[in-house]
């Protein structure tokens, strides 16, 4: 097979010689080639197979627009689908291969498809397999799902790798006060305009390198430009693509740091997400080539002109030999003189009869003329070709090559983020953008301008704007005129031929046809973003570049509508397709989310502590000794515990630090219960509910002075309530004189719970008179020292209803009270325990947590009616006693046994009356623990009416998501020592 | 993004904020009737346009803020704290 690289033609570096693989098979490049231009070089015209019919594909354009060459690139865990050819970088060693074909897209077995096309126009999914009324009316769903994933394999693209992604992805940030996207003639102008003016700039170029359209220029070199920018001090950053522009001169930057190099650094990221936040931006994103939609214009060998002006003064490849190009604009007539200068023998078909145009005679010109069907299947043979007025078969001429100019569409997505509509403009046929009052201003193509001079100056008026829009300047600009062609562009989106039911494709790459707008026309979904979602125009990953306009205009012409009536849809971010690698950055595996952990996290782990997560925390969830298991070990803590002494690391309950004048007042509002009358030296139990009379949280506060409490919260509601402490104190009592402050990270709290506990901290402190029933009773605190002068502060507070003090000392002192406390809990049989023999020893009393305080309870439902003070006023205490708060049959917390005591179950289960075992039930079971001190399993949970309503009754529990059902009896939650003696002990 | 000019930190990515609620609610006091504190809590306007609204400063100096925002464009005109003292202070500062 012949190569169509030739001489003296393309910048690419000739002496640097690459080799890659197309399809297993080796070729050979050069440096500065795309994958794209390599393949051409080497002859190889099918790249791809199409969505639906699984046609034949080949390179249609030379950049992000491509609809045709979507490849897998790299193997193994390091495949990526769905890369577009045009712009991938080659590189030595690139391994690219097509997809959607079987065995390979040369010979694909799909492609029968092609021949059953008349089954699968739009809508095809729907009416196909969502049931065939009458018969399966109302089956649809389950006729859908099991069709489903034999449609998903058989339509569709590359597929991913399905293996952890080895690269690593980087979020960066930056701050400008101006960015300019795109570096074509119009971005550069307002770059060096503006860093002329002081601004500092970042000029932004998907393309690896700087100059835009102008790449396609044989005589032109970016060298000097270069030079000029970086000198000013800007900075350029290449490979990089403005995907999104979002609120307040927000940019969102895609930077593909090592996709085109083939041996990366580790240690360098493979793309970059930049959010940059600018005061001002430039959008120079250039003009998009449009096709023209007529019979097989999908052959390989379609291509857009300007594509084809890239691939040869770019790359030095000829694309083809006898070459037609079909027009309908002044664009084409440079590359069609360039092209045959170059050596082929080129063909241009005008839809315009009455125009002028200078060339040197060395191709051809049809006036009037255009193509409406191509001959070939895997390739071009020959192209038919009309006269303009009546389509008519008249003439056939041999080419291997069709080149298409519909008009130029300029990129107005990323102001079309913004929410800005496009207006159309009928002297251009393209969507300009519209004006709009953020700091964003469109210059170049992207606001219609065709030849260099304009858009340079569009780009230094451009800067004027936004010097002028930043209160820097105040200079009088004005923008050239959209257009800038010698003759008006004709409007020609379709060639309709109707003696044939070859396909003509609207959008190639989802396999729209015109035939699907025009059913979709028929059906009813004429408005365009029906249409599109009912063909799937424009929804493809190349979202609509190249036949968009063509979709609405042959819709405007079915409705007997101008485009503009028929609207536009609304492009969104991103611009082109952005990694899930690179939006999740450095977020990744443990990094995933922040992870908290107790100063004493790694004494907890060198003890023999498994860790489980509580929110962000890493909490001890047991302590195994040898072989034991979860279960095995929890009950072992629980009932040393109960018998002797458990330490229990409580660090990561929530702390704040309550202090100034106000503070007594400031908790007797917050706290459903009373505050003004707590002593120094005591602890209070409290309930928090929200303005709307539910419960926020509960904890306890300590009054360590006059004005000065420390209150915990839990664990979950920390940062919540530490928030709504301060939102109270800064917006609705802003004359009560109070601070709050998290402390959370500056304490560390272990319980010492258990019979033994006095026993085990009279070693440890240092004035054992201090911790007396006497000195420090039930609910009593103490500001004291451990052994070795370490301050600390206890409280005889319990969780687990037995005698039990938590203690706190400053995170650094964590280890040593560890080290101090459990040599001395050893001396008694203690143990450590850890969150699941905690929750075992708090539902033996009925204590409720997060899994009972969900948001929907209230003080009376949670059995705590008597926290709610009736002497005094506080948040959530008008609001408490509502209506619906009131009724008889709200769930209230009890208990619950399995009437069999041998049987088992688990939170989740919902409570149901025998006989009647439906919906939600009656109520549900929220906490369970084997109980060590009764000697089975037990529950908490809530039931319609409480206990005193279903005492004697036995409940059914069900389980459904385990498919176990169990007899229940409803006791109180207080299953173990309801009157607290041993708290008081 | 929405960009905040926190009056202690400085413009800040909206990120760093919680959204609180509507500022302009003034609570009754905690005495009140339930119907009074119905209707602070519960009945809310739909606004189209500039709104006042709290944002707590969460990962910041965790100053709660009274900030002007348009509902249709994001666009902010005015940032204050809530706190009338800090108000002084910062107008005292300009």
């Amino acid at each position: 097979m012949k190569t169509r690289r030739i001489d003296n033609y393309g910048k690419i570096n000739r002496d640097k010689i690459l080799s890659f693989s197309w399809d297993k098979k080796n070729y050979k490049g050069f440096e500065g080639d795309t994958l794209a231009s390599a393949l051409l070089a080497n002859n190889i015209g099918i790249v791809g197979r199409s969505f639906k019919y699984h046609r034949p594909r080949g390179i249609f354009s030379s950049g992000v627009e491509e609809s045709g060459a979507l490849v897998t690139i790299g193997s193994k865990d390091r495949r990526d689908p769905n890369v577009r050819a045009t712009t991938q970088e080659l590189y030595n060693g690139l391994e690219a291969s097509g997809q959607n074909a079987f065995p390979n897209v040369n010979f694909d077995l799909a492609g029968i498809n092609n021949y059953l096309g008349r089954f699968f126009a739009a809508g095809f999914y729907y009416k196909t397999f969502m049931g065939i009324p009458p018969l399966e009316w109302g089956k649809g769903t389950a006729i859908w799902m099991f069709f489903e994933k034999f449609i998903r394999k058989a339509a569709g693209m590359g597929s991913a790798s399905g293996l952890p992604d080895p690269d690593t992805y980087e979020h960066a940030h930056d701050f400008c006060d101006l960015i300019v996207v795109g570096s074509g003639p119009a971005g550069v102008a307002a770059a060096i305009e503006a860093a002329e003016k002081k601004l500092d700039v970042i000029l932004v170029e998907q393309d690896s390198l700087i100059g835009g359209n102008q790449l396609a220029e044989n005589d032109f070199d970016n060298s000097q430009i270069k030079n000029q920018l970086e000198n000013l001090g800007i900075k350029i950053m290449t490979r990089t693509t403005a995907f999104g522009l979002y609120d307040n001169c927000v940019v969102g930057l895609l930077e593909r740091v090592t996709d085109h190099i083939s041996a990366p650094n580790v240690n360098i990221p493979r793309q970059r997400f930049w959010t940059i936040r600018a005061k001002h931006i430039i959008v120079g994103a250039g003009a998009i080539e449009r096709h023209i939609a007529f019979n097989n214009n999908d052959i390989p060998g379609v291509m857009t002109v300007n594509a084809s002006k890239h691939y040869l003064n770019r790359y030095g490849v000829l694309t083809g030999k006898r070459i037609v190009i079909a027009t309908n604009n002044d664009s084409v007539y440079e590359t069609a003189h360039q092209l045959s200068e170059a050596g082929a023998n080129v063909t241009v078909l005008d839809s315009r009869t009455n125009f002028e145009i200078e060339t040197n005679k060395s191709f051809e010109i049809r006036k009037g003329y255009v193509p409406y069907n191509i001959n070939g299947s895997k390739k071009i043979h020959s192209l038919d070709i009309s006269k303009s007025e009546t389509i008519n078969k008249s003439e056939t001429i041999d080419c291997d090559q069709v080149l298409l100019s519909g008009g130029w569409s300029p990129a107005v997505h990323l102001l079309s983020h913004r929410g800005v509509k496009p207006k159309w403009d009928y002297n251009n046929a393209c969507f300009l953008p519209s004006d709009t009052k953020e700091n964003i201003t469109m210059v170049g193509s992207s606001r219609g301008l065709w030849n260099k001079n304009d858009c340079i100056a569009s780009g230094i008026a451009g800067t004027t704007d936004a010097l002028n829009r930043l209160g820097i300047s105040k200079t009088n600009y004005f923008f050239p005129k959209p257009g800038g062609w010698k003759n008006p562009i004709q409007p020609l989106y379709e060639v309709k031929y109707k003696k044939s039911r070859s396909k003509s494709f609207v959008d190639y790459q989802h396999d729209v046809t015109t035939d699907d707008v025009r059913l979709a026309h028929r059906e009813g979904f004429i408005s365009v973003e029906h249409l599109k979602r009912y063909t799937t125009l424009g929804m493809a990953n190349d979202q609509g570049k190249m036949g968009n306009i063509i979709g609405l205009s042959l819709m405007a012409e079915l409705l007997n509508k101008e485009i503009p009536e028929v609207g536009t849809t609304v492009f969104r971010p991103p611009y082109t397709p952005v990694s899930i690698g690179a939006l999740s950055g450095r977020n990744v595996g443990k990094h995933f989310r922040p992870l908290r952990v107790t100063p004493m996290h790694q004494w907890n782990i060198d003890h023999g502590a498994k860790m489980i997560e509580v929110g962000l925390y890493q909490r001890p969830w047991y302590y195994p000794k040898k072989n034991e298991t979860l279960s095995d070990s929890y009950i072992r803590e629980a009932s040393t515990v109960r018998k002797t002494v458990g330490i229990c690391d409580i660090t990561s309950l929530g702390k704040i630090a309550i202090q100034g004048p106000g503070s007594t007042e400031f908790l007797n509002r917050i706290y459903s219960n009373g505050f003004s009358k707590l002593q120094v030296g005591k602890a209070r139990y409290g309930i928090m509910l929200r303005d709307d009379g539910i419960v926020m949280d509960d904890g306890t506060s300590w009054r360590l002075a006059e004005n000065e409490y420390f209150m915990t919260t839990s664990t979950g509601e920390a940062a919540k309530v530490m928030s709504w402490l301060e939102e109270l104190l800064q917006t609705r009592w802003t004359d009560l004189d109070v601070n709050v402050t998290s402390i959370s990270e500056q304490w560390a709290g272990v319980s010492v719970a258990g019979p033994k506990s006095r026993e085990v901290l009279n070693n440890c402190v240092d004035d054992s008179l201090v911790i007396t029933n006497n000195k420090l009773p039930f609910m009593g605190v103490t500001s004291t020292f451990l052994k070795g002068n370490i301050p600390c502060r206890i409280a005889r507070i319990s969780f687990s209803g037995e005698l039990a003090f938590e203690v706190y000392v400053k995170s650094d002192f964590a280890n040593t009270m560890m080290d101090l406390l459990w040599e001395n809990a050893k001396k008694y049989d203690g143990c450590l325990y850890g969150l699941e023999a905690l929750g075992a020893l708090r539902v033996e009393k009925g204590h409720v947590t997060a899994a009972e305080l969900d948001g929907r309870v209230t003080i009376d439902d949670a059995g705590l009616s008597k926290m709610a003070s009736t002497k005094k006023s506080y948040i959530g205490s008008a609001m408490r006693k509502r209506g619906v708060l009131k009724n008889n049959d709200r769930e209230i917390l009890v208990g619950f046994f399995p009437t069999n005591l041998k049987e088992t179950f688990n939170a989740g289960t919902i409570v149901c009356e025998k006989n009647n075992i439906k919906g939600q039930g009656i109520g549900r079971i929220t906490s369970v623990t084997y109980s060590p001190e009764l000697g089975h399993w037990i529950g908490i949970g809530f039931v319609k009416g409480g206990l005193d309503k279903w005492k004697d009754t036995t409940l059914v529990g069900a389980d459904p998501v385990r498919n176990k059902q169990m007899n229940l009896k409803v006791v109180s939650p207080h299953m173990i020592d309801p009157k607290g003696e041993r708290m008081y002990a | 993004m929405i960009r905040i000019n926190c009056p202690y930190c400085g413009e800040r990515d909206h990120s760093e904020f919680s959204y609180g609620g509507d500022a302009t609610i003034n609570y009754p006091s905690l005495d009140a009737l339930e119907k009074e504190w119905t209707e602070a809590i519960f009945f809310r306007k739909n606004i189209k346009g500039f709104q006042f609204e709290t944002w707590h400063h969460s990962n910041g100096c965790r100053m709660w803020l009274v900030v002007e925002r348009s509902t249709v464009t994001h666009e902010i005109k005015s940032v204050k704290p809530c706190h009338p003292d800090l108000q002084k202070v910062v107008e005292n500062n300009k």
